[in-house]
C-alpha cells in the first residue's frame, strides 16, 4: 500500500519548531553544574521527537543531526555527563542551526551544508571531548550502516537443509501479548515448518493455570532461510524462552568467507573520529556560530504564516454567542409575524438585545485573533543569553505579563522593534559589572520586558536598571550633528526624543550588537506603523524605560468622528490630546508659514480641513464657529480645524489602496452606521501635506 | 478488522500511524500520550496498543505496565515505537509486558508488516 507521506510533513514541521522551542528555553533554564533531570528530559523529549520523526519522513540530514544532539543529551540526562556551559552553548547553536535546516526544508530551498556540518563538528568535538570512549563510536552513522548491511549474504544455500529450533517458552511469555502460535505462522512463511509439540510439563488439570504456557516445541524449518531471518522472528521473545537453533546440515560444511570481512569492518568509526578530531578544533570557536545563527534564525523567523492557533475555549464562546444570536433572531421574527402596537416594548428590549449580542459577538470574533505576547517575550530569554555572554556582562532578563494578548498581527510586528530596544539596552543601557559595583548597583543588570493593557491598548515597557540617558550629552551630539539649533531650550522630554531622529547615535563606536544600520528612527517609524508610539522615562545613573502603546488590534480603531462641511472624517483617538475652542484673535499669520495659534507655551500650525482636503458647503468659516482638534503625529503637534465634533466610535478599518488607491493623509475608509463612507485621517500624512 | 490504539504524543507521528494502519483497513483510536491512552483504552477494549516511549506525563513503558495489570489487557499485544535501540530500553519494555517493539524510523509497509505479526 502506499501512503503520501508529504501529507504529514507541515505537521511535522510546526512539532519541530515547537519542540526547538522547548529545547531553547529549557537549555537557558538549565543551571550549570547541578542537573535538573525534568528540564533535561524535556530537552531530550524534543531531540528525540524530531529524530523520529525526520528519520520516518525522510529527513536524514535533520535525523543524522540531532542523533548527535540526542547522544549528547542522553548522557547528560543519565548523569553520565556534566552540564557545561560549552555544551549548553554548543547545543542552542545546534538548535538554531536545526531550526534553519528546517526551514529550508520546510520553504524548499538549500540547506546550508557547510553551516550544518560545523555544527555537527562542534557537537563531535563536545561529545567527545569528556565522553566515555564507548560513546565514540556513535557518530558516524553510514560507516555502521555499512557494518550491519554486510553480513547479510552468508553462503549457506548450498549446504544447509534447514534450521532446527528446540524452542522452550517460559511459564509467563503469554502474559507479553506473544503467541507461540503466530510465531510459527510467520516461520511457515520462510520455508517448510514441522512443528513437534512436547506437552510433558503440562501439570494436573487442577494444577493447571490457564494463563500460563507449559508446552515446549520442536521445530524443523526447511528452505533457505538464512539464520538472520529465523532468529528475527524471535526477537521479542528473547528474554522470554529457551531458544536453540542448529542448522541441519546435508553435506559438507564449508568455511564462512565474508566473517573476516566484517570484522576488519568494525574498528572503522574510530578512525573516521580521529581523523576528524584534530581539523575541527582549530575550525571552530565557541560563541561566534552561536551568536551569528541568531541573527540568522531572526531573518528565518519574519516569515508570517497564515494559520492561526486558537484556544478551543474561544471557539466555544463564539459557537455560543451564535447561539444567542439565533434564539433572539426568531424571537424578533415572531414578534413581526404578527405585530401589533402593544408589542412594541417587546420589540424594543429584543433590538437592544439584538444589539448586545452583535456586540459582544464582534468582540469574541476578534478575541480569536489575539494572541499572548508572550510569542514575541519567548525568544528573549535566548537573546539576552547570548548578547550578555558576548559582551561580558551580567544580565537578568525578567518578563512580567507574558499573557497579555495583543493582535495577531501587532504580535508579527512588533518582534523587531523589540529585538532592537532590548539590544540596545543590553548594550548601551547596562554597564559593566566593575563599573555597577562602582557605582553602588548589584552586578547583574536587570532588563524587565512588561506587557499589560490600559484603556484599549496595550503597553509594552522595556526597563533597565542601567546608567541612563545622559541629557546634556544627546544635546551636544545633536548640536554637533546639525539636527538641532545651537541654542534650542529642549525640555528633558525633547532632549531623549533626539535618539529617535535618523543618523542619531550616542554609543562612543558602533557595535555588532546594536547599530546594524538600524536606528532608532526605523524603531519608531514601525512602532508608529501599527498605529502606536513609544515614550521614554530616564533618570541618570538610575535607568531607562522605552514605553510602547500599541492598539490591540488593526482591525478596529477607537475613533472620533468630526464633520467638516458636508463630510464626516475619523481622527484616530489615540492622536488626539484635546480639542478646543479659539477666537479669531488668537490667529497668527505667518508669512508663507500660514496660520498658527498659542496652545500654553507653543505655537502650532493650524490646518484648515476644508481646504486641504477641498471640501465645499463648509459650516464654519470663522474660528469661533468651528473646534481645533490638536493632535500629535510623529512628534509634531498641530491643529485641526473642523466644523464640529461628532461622536467617539470603534470603526472597522477597510484599505483604501485595496479598494481604490492611496491617499495621502487618508489611512483608510470606513462605513458608518447610515451606510455612507468616512475617511480615516493619518496625521503625520496629514502635516506632510500642509507643509507643502 | 482489529481495533488499535495509537499513541504517540508527536501529532505527526501518531497521523502517520494512524492513516496508515486505517487505510489497512484497521480500526484506529488515536492517544496523545500515556494518560490519554489509558482513559481510552478503558473506555473500549483494543485489539492491539501501539505507543511511542518518550512521551510527556505519561511515558510508554509506564503505559504498557499499566494496562498489563489490568484483567483486559492481559495477553493484548502492545507494541512500543522507539528510536532507542538500545537493550535497556528494550528489556524496561519487555519487562513492563511489551509484545515487540519497532525501531524508527520506519515506513509504512514495515508498520503493517509488523502488526500483522501479533494480529491477523
Amino acid at each position: 500500500m502506499s501512503i503520501d507521506m508529504a501529507q504529514f510533513h507541515q505537521v511535522f514541521f510546526e512539532e519541530c519548531f515547537e519542540g526547538l522551542e522547548a529545547m531553547e528555553s529549557g537549555l537557558l533554564n538549565l543551571d550549570m553544574g547541578d542537573i535538573d533531570s525534568e528540564i533535561i528530559n524535556v530537552i531530550f523529549r524534543g531531540a528525540h521527537s524530531i529524530k523520529g520523526g525526520s528519520g520516518t519522513f525522510g529527513f536524514t540530514s535533520v535525523s543524522e543531526f540531532t542523533h548527535i544532539m540526542e547522544t549528547l543529551l542522553d548522557e547528560m540526562r543519565d548523569g553520565r555527563r556534566k552540564v557545561t556551559q560549552s555544551a549548553v552553548n554548543v547545543l542552542l547553536g545546534s538548535v538554531d542551526c536545526l531550526r534553519e535546516m528546517v526551514t529550508a526544508i520546510q520553504g524548499d530551498s538549500a540547506v546550508d551544508e557547510s553551516r550544518v556540518s560545523e555544527h555537527k563538528k562542534a557537537l563531535e568535538i563536545e561529545l567527545n571531548g569528556s565522553a566515555s570512549t564507548a560513546e565514540s563510536t556513535q557518530a558516524p552513522a553510514p560507516v555502521k550502516a555499512a557494518v550491519v548491511a554486510k553480513p547479510a549474504a552468508p553462503e549457506f544455500e548450498t549446504i544447509s537443509e534447514g534450521w532446527s529450533i528446540a524452542f522452550t517458552p517460559y511459564l509467563d511469555i503469554l502474559k507479553t501479548g506473544n503467541d507461540p502460535v503466530r510465531l510459527f505462522r510467520e516461520l511457515a512463511e520462510l520455508g517448510e515448518l514441522t512443528t513437534t509439540a512436547n506437552i510433558h510439563d503440562i501439570p494436573d488439570f487442577y494444577e493447571l493455570d490457564p494463563e500460563e504456557c507449559h508446552i515446549a516445541w520442536d521445530l524443523k524449518l526447511l528452505g533457505t532461510a538464512t539464520e538472520e531471518e529465523v532468529s528475527e522472528i524471535f526477537d521479542w521473545v528473547k528474554g522470554d524462552c529457551e531458544l536453540e537453533f542448529s542448522e541441519i546440515l546435508l553435506k559438507i560444511l564449508k568455511p564462512q568467507e565474508a566473517l573476516p570481512d566484517t570484522s576488519e569492518q568494525i574498528p572503522e568509526p574510530e578512525i573516521v573520529l580521529a581523523q576528524l578530531a584534530p581539523a575541527t578544533v582549530a575550525a571552530i570557536s565557541a560563541s561566534e556560530p552561536v551568536a551569528r545563527q541568531t541573527e540568522e534564525s531572526k531573518v528565518a523567523g519574519v516569515k508570517p504564516s497564515s494559520s492561526i492557533r486558537v484556544d478551543t475555549s474561544k471557539i466555544d464562546t463564539l459557537i455560543n454567542m451564535v447561539g444567542e444570536l439565533v434564539i433572539t433572531q426568531s424571537m424578533l421574527s415572531l414578534i413581526g409575524e404578527h405585530f401589533t402596537m402593544n408589542k412594541l416594548g417587546q420589540l424594543k428590549s429584543g433590538l437592544s438585545q439584538l444589539e448586545r449580542h452583535t456586540r459582544e459577538l464582534q468582540q469574541s470574533v476578534m478575541n480569536i485573533r489575539m494572541l499572548p505576547i508572550s510569542f514575541v517575550f519567548s525568544r528573549f530569554p535566548r537573546l539576552v543569553h547570548d548578547i550578555s555572554t558576548k559582551l561580558e556582562k551580567k544580565i537578568e532578563l525578567k518578563l512580567v505579563g507574558e499573557n497579555t494578548e495583543v493582535d495577531k498581527a501587532v504580535v508579527e510586528l512588533i518582534n523587531d522593534p523589540l529585538v532592537h530596544l532590548i539590544r540596545n539596552s543590553l548594550d548601551h543601557g547596562i554597564e559593566m559589572p566593575d563599573i555597577r559595583r562602582a557605582a553602588g548597583k548589584s552586578e547583574t543588570g536587570l532588563i524587565e520586558l512588561k506587557a499589560y493593557h490600559r484603556g484599549g491598548h496595550i503597553v509594552i515597557e522595556i526597563t533597565d536598571d542601567g546608567h541612563g540617558l545622559n541629557r546634556d550629552k544627546l544635546v551636544k551630539k545633536a548640536i554637533e550633528k546639525g539636527l538641532v539649533d545651537a541654542n534650542a531650550n529642549l525640555s528633558d522630554k525633547q532632549a531623549y526624543e533626539l535618539i529617535f531622529m535618523p543618523g542619531f547615535s550616542t554609543a562612543e563606536q558602533l557595535t555588532d550588537i546594536s547599530g546594524r544600520g538600524v536606528g532608532m528612527d526605523v524603531v519608531r517609524k514601525n512602532i508608529q506603523a501599527l498605529g502606536g508610539n513609544i515614550e521614554i522615562i530616564s533618570e541618570l545613573g538610575k535607568g531607562t524605560t522605552f514605553a510602547i502603546h500599541l492598539p490591540l488590534t488593526l482591525a478596529i480603531l477607537d475613533g472620533q468622528s468630526v464633520a467638516v462641511g458636508d463630510e464626516t472624517y475619523i481622527v484616530p483617538l489615540v492622536s488626539i490630546i484635546e480639542s478646543i475652542n479659539i477666537s479669531e484673535k488668537m490667529l497668527n499669520r505667518i508669512v508663507g508659514k500660514g496660520e498658527t495659534f498659542r496652545l500654553r507655551s507653543e505655537y502650532l500650525p493650524i490646518i484648515r480641513m476644508h481646504e486641504i482636503f477641498n471640501v465645499k458647503s463648509v459650516k464654519a468659516s470663522k474660528m469661533a464657529e468651528g473646534t481645533i482638534v490638536v493632535v500629535e503625529g510623529q512628534g509634531v503637534r498641530c491643529g485641526l480645524f473642523v466644523d464640529e465634533l461628532r461622536g467617539q466610535q470603534q470603526v472597522v478599518i477597510k484599505s483604501l489602496e485595496a479598494n481604490y488607491r492611496r491617499v495621502e493623509g487618508i489611512s483608510g475608509a470606513t462605513i458608518l452606521g447610515d451606510g455612507s463612507v468616512a475617511l480615516i485621517l493619518d496625521i503625520p500624512g496629514l502635516v506632510r501635506l500642509s507643509n507643502r | 478488522m482489529a481495533s488499535i490504539l495509537a499513541v504517540d504524543d508527536s501529532a505527526s507521528m501518531r497521523k502517520m500511524v494512524s492513516l496508515t494502519l486505517k487505510g489497512a483497513g484497521y480500526d484506529v483510536e488515536e492517544a496523545e500520550d500515556g494518560v490519554d491512552a489509558l482513559n481510552k483504552a478503558q473506555l473500549r477494549q483494543f485489539d492491539c496498543i501501539v505507543t511511542d516511549v518518550n512521551m510527556p506525563n505519561k511515558d510508554g513503558i509506564t503505559l504498557i505496565k499499566e494496562l498489563r495489570e489490568l484483567p483486559n489487557y492481559k495477553f493484548v499485544p502492545m507494541l512500543m515505537l522507539t528510536t532507542e535501540s538500545g537493550i535497556e530500553k528494550k528489556q524496561a519494555g519487555k519487562d513492563a509486558g511489551a509484545t515487540g517493539w519497532m525501531v524508527k524510523p520506519f515506513n509504512p509497509d514495515q508498520l503493517l508488516k509488523t502488526l500483522t505479526k501479533v494480529l491477523g
